[in-house]
């Protein structure tokens, strides 16, 4: 019932949303009517906005960019270059749209039950209906609410109590149309003592702009373990913007390895809430950035019981004219005593023209807890710079070398080889590549 | 070993150097030849670290006047890298951490860059692996410091080595070894100092800078240098290690006052 009048771009971005058909669960309908609803009554964020103080997005709000009409036909040797051979599940969705074809799910796959959200709203709907929607909410999020007025598909992946499956699930979204906006979605539930790794990867076959607005809710169970890698390699003229929520029960950890390379301008909400007593959380990040590129990286660690531990390091490393932007916050509420974290924050100016806002944040309403916090803004150190020269290699390998090494320190604790040997390949040809403008 | 007619490696004449705009280097003068060991002692702030630094082209020192000829040629035209490809080599006092960087995959690339510029083979990862193992005997270190990051963690001694092996693998004509010996208990400076006497050769030349004798009890030097207030005030022969150890430096400035009437 909102009194507002809807922000003509909302209402541009909202038009293909009434078009979808009818869910078969009717909970799933109203879920939708409510976050239309709310995305018709919010306005766009703008820089005047705390949240996005630093990110202004007015880029975004000149293209109204619409799903996808069409689906491009790929074959599987398109994205040949993006399978990850240690996933023995993989669901691709091209432009938003989940393509069979090219997905790999095998029947019993050991240990984990992956299908598309339009798929368990009919065979486990009681299941989605509990948590689907419910960690990431939307009331006063203008992106989230977005994506779930679009909710119609997406990935759904379990972990039955006690199992645990070693082979990654590979979540594959493809951008291969401009001016098309994509909504993302993924549900992962790790029951009680279970253990998975899910990768969501975003690439684009694309280099135009377009919008991908990706929200997902992670559920991980009493003892259970779940392993977050995340990589944004969109094409560089395009937008993302993402949520991830994540909650954790008792004794349950969360691992994740966040990568971010591409898109002219991105924004990544992590929250992490921790309302059992003895979580973990470990959440590493890396944004390697250039040119005009804008990656803004906003994290939430809340400790809400006790014994909760938690781990933090996120490093940027930016040239050319780009612009990183962290804001990690970490909150113990009260009564989550011994509580243990620890966030650093550091970063890489590789140019005079390069930019860095940090802000690490410490909130903590507990009197018996060990909590630290820093944050780093710097150029590569001149003493390491000066002994590698000393041993013969020229400056411009010294630097690459190092800006490699700082990188590296993120990249190589992803847990799965194919995509760290990948990355560390991209991360050397892309910081070989770096301008040498302002280098002595 | 001195030899008269041995090549001239190193050539210094009137260096002047500063720091931060305060002048550390006054006026040194200094000939290396060909298969010489110099050691260059004196008190702490004398100036001894600033002249090895301002030799490898530390960008920190200024140099203001003077010129150093390596074989003849201007060596301060040449940037650190450049001094490296042609046979200098400093030996860090602390040797620097460089977390991330493997070791192994660093002293690969340093040792093919250096044998590239110098016209020579380079080896690939498999080949390098079996040399640099051969080098780590002659020091009696652990293979696994190959897999660890560049020094990160590494005890003092361990970084000494470390720079022994650098040492080794890119065979300069002219060492600078920059208090090598500090931070090594007896056992160690023993095997570091054998792996030091076995690199030189009648072709190369080693500069050791140290405070203690106890160094040139295993590299012996053919010269020993005492410097004091950025100047070379002394040169004598391996016995004036001996006698500094028993009766410290303050003669040493004595005469050099009485003789110049300067003000150190």
């Amino acid at each position: 019932m909102s009194l507002t009048t809807t922000h003509p771009y909302i209402e541009a971005l909202l038009k293909g949303s009434r078009d979808l058909p009818q869910s078969p669960a009717g909970w799933l309908d109203a879920r939708r009517a409510q976050a239309l609803e709310r995305a018709n009554a919010l306005t766009v964020p703008t820089t005047r906005d705390e949240e996005w103080r630093f990110t202004d997005i007015t880029p975004l709000t000149r293209i109204h960019f619409q799903p996808a009409q069409s689906v491009t036909r790929l074959a599987l040797s398109d994205i040949g270059c993006f399978i990850v051979p240690e996933a023995t599940v993989r669901l691709v969705f091209v432009d938003g749209i989940f393509v069979p074809e090219l997905s790999a799910v095998p029947d019993s796959p050991a240990g984990v039950q992956v299908s598309t959200l339009a798929e368990a709203a009919e065979a486990r709907s009681a299941l989605l209906e509990k948590h689907l929607a419910r960690h990431v909410a939307f009331e006063n999020n203008l992106f989230a609410a977005l994506n779930t007025s679009y909710l119609r598909d997406g990935a759904l992946v379990t972990t039955g109590k006690n199992q645990a499956c070693a082979a990654p699930v590979h979540l594959l979204f493809v951008a291969t149309q401009k001016e098309t906006a994509a909504y993302p979605r993924c549900l992962v539930i790790a029951e009680p003592g279970a253990e998975c790794t899910v990768i969501e990867d975003f690439v684009s076959l694309e280099d135009g702009a377009y919008f991908n607005n990706a929200v997902t809710e992670m559920v991980v169970g009493a003892g259970a373990r779940v392993r977050h890698v995340r990589l944004q390699r969109e094409s560089l003229n395009a937008f993302h913007i993402a949520h991830c929520a994540v909650t954790l029960d008792k004794d349950a950890s969360y691992l994740s390895n966040t990568v971010t390379l591409g898109a002219r301008i991105s924004r990544y909400d992590l929250n992490v809430a921790q309302n059992g007593e003895g979580a973990e959380m470990r959440i590493d990040g890396l944004a390697l950035i250039s040119g005009r590129q804008l990656a803004d990286t906003h994290t939430l660690m809340a400790h809400a019981r006790p014994n909760g531990r938690s781990v933090q390091v996120h490093k940027t490393i930016v040239d050319g004219a780009a612009h990183a932007v962290f804001n990690g916050k970490v909150f113990v509420h009260e009564g989550a005593q011994l509580t243990d974290s620890s966030q650093e924050s550091r970063n890489l100016l590789l140019s005079g023209r390069a930019h860095i806002d940090t802000k690490p944040q410490l909130e903590i309403f507990a009197d018996d807890v060990k909590c630290s916090h820093g944050a780093t803004v710097g150029q590569l150190d001149a003493e390491q710079l000066f002994y590698l020269r000393s041993r013969g290699l020229s400056d411009a390998s010294a630097r690459n070398l190092l800006t490699y090494a700082f990188g590296a320190e993120i990249i190589d604790r992803i847990p799965v080889r194919s995509l760290l040997e990948r990355l560390e390949r991209t991360v050397l040809e892309q910081t070989q590549a770096a301008e040498p403008e302002t280098r002595s | 070993m001195i030899n008269a007619n041995a090549t001239v490696l190193l050539e210094v004449r009137g260096l002047r150097a500063t720091v931060a705009g305060v002048e550390i280097l006054k006026g040194i003068d200094l000939t290396v030849r060909a298969g010489e060991a110099h050691a260059i002692m004196g008190p702490n702030g004398s100036g001894k670290s600033t002249f090895a630094k301002a030799l490898a082209g530390h960008p920190a020192y200024e140099v203001t006047s003077g010129e150093v000829l390596l074989e003849g040629k201007d060596l301060f035209a040449l940037s650190p890298e450049e001094r490296a490809r042609a046979g200098v080599f400093l030996g860090f006092q602390y040797p620097v951490e460089i977390p991330g960087v493997s070791n192994s995959g660093f002293l690969r690339l340093a040792y093919n860059t250096v044998q590239g510029a110098r016209g020579r083979d380079e080896l690939d990862p498999l080949e390098f692996d079996d040399f640099v193992r051969e080098k780590m005997k002659l020091l009696d270190m652990d293979p696994g410091f190959l897999d660890r990051s560049v020094n990160d963690g590494f005890s003092g001694g361990e970084k000494k080595r470390n720079e022994i092996l650098q040492m080794a693998l890119l065979e300069p004509k002219l060492a600078i070894l920059d208090e090598t010996d500090s931070g090594l208990d007896i056992d160690a400076l023993r095997v570091v100092a054998n792996g030091v006497n076995r690199l030189l050769t009648p072709a190369n030349a080693v500069v050791l800078v140290t405070h203690y004798q106890r160094l040139l009890n295993y590299i012996v030097p053919d010269y020993v240098h005492v410097m004091e207030g950025g100047r070379i005030i002394k040169t004598g022969g391996k016995e004036l290690a001996l006698e500094l150890e028993t009766r410290g430096y303050d003669w040493v400035l004595e005469e050099y006052k009485g003789k110049t009437g300067a003000e150190v």
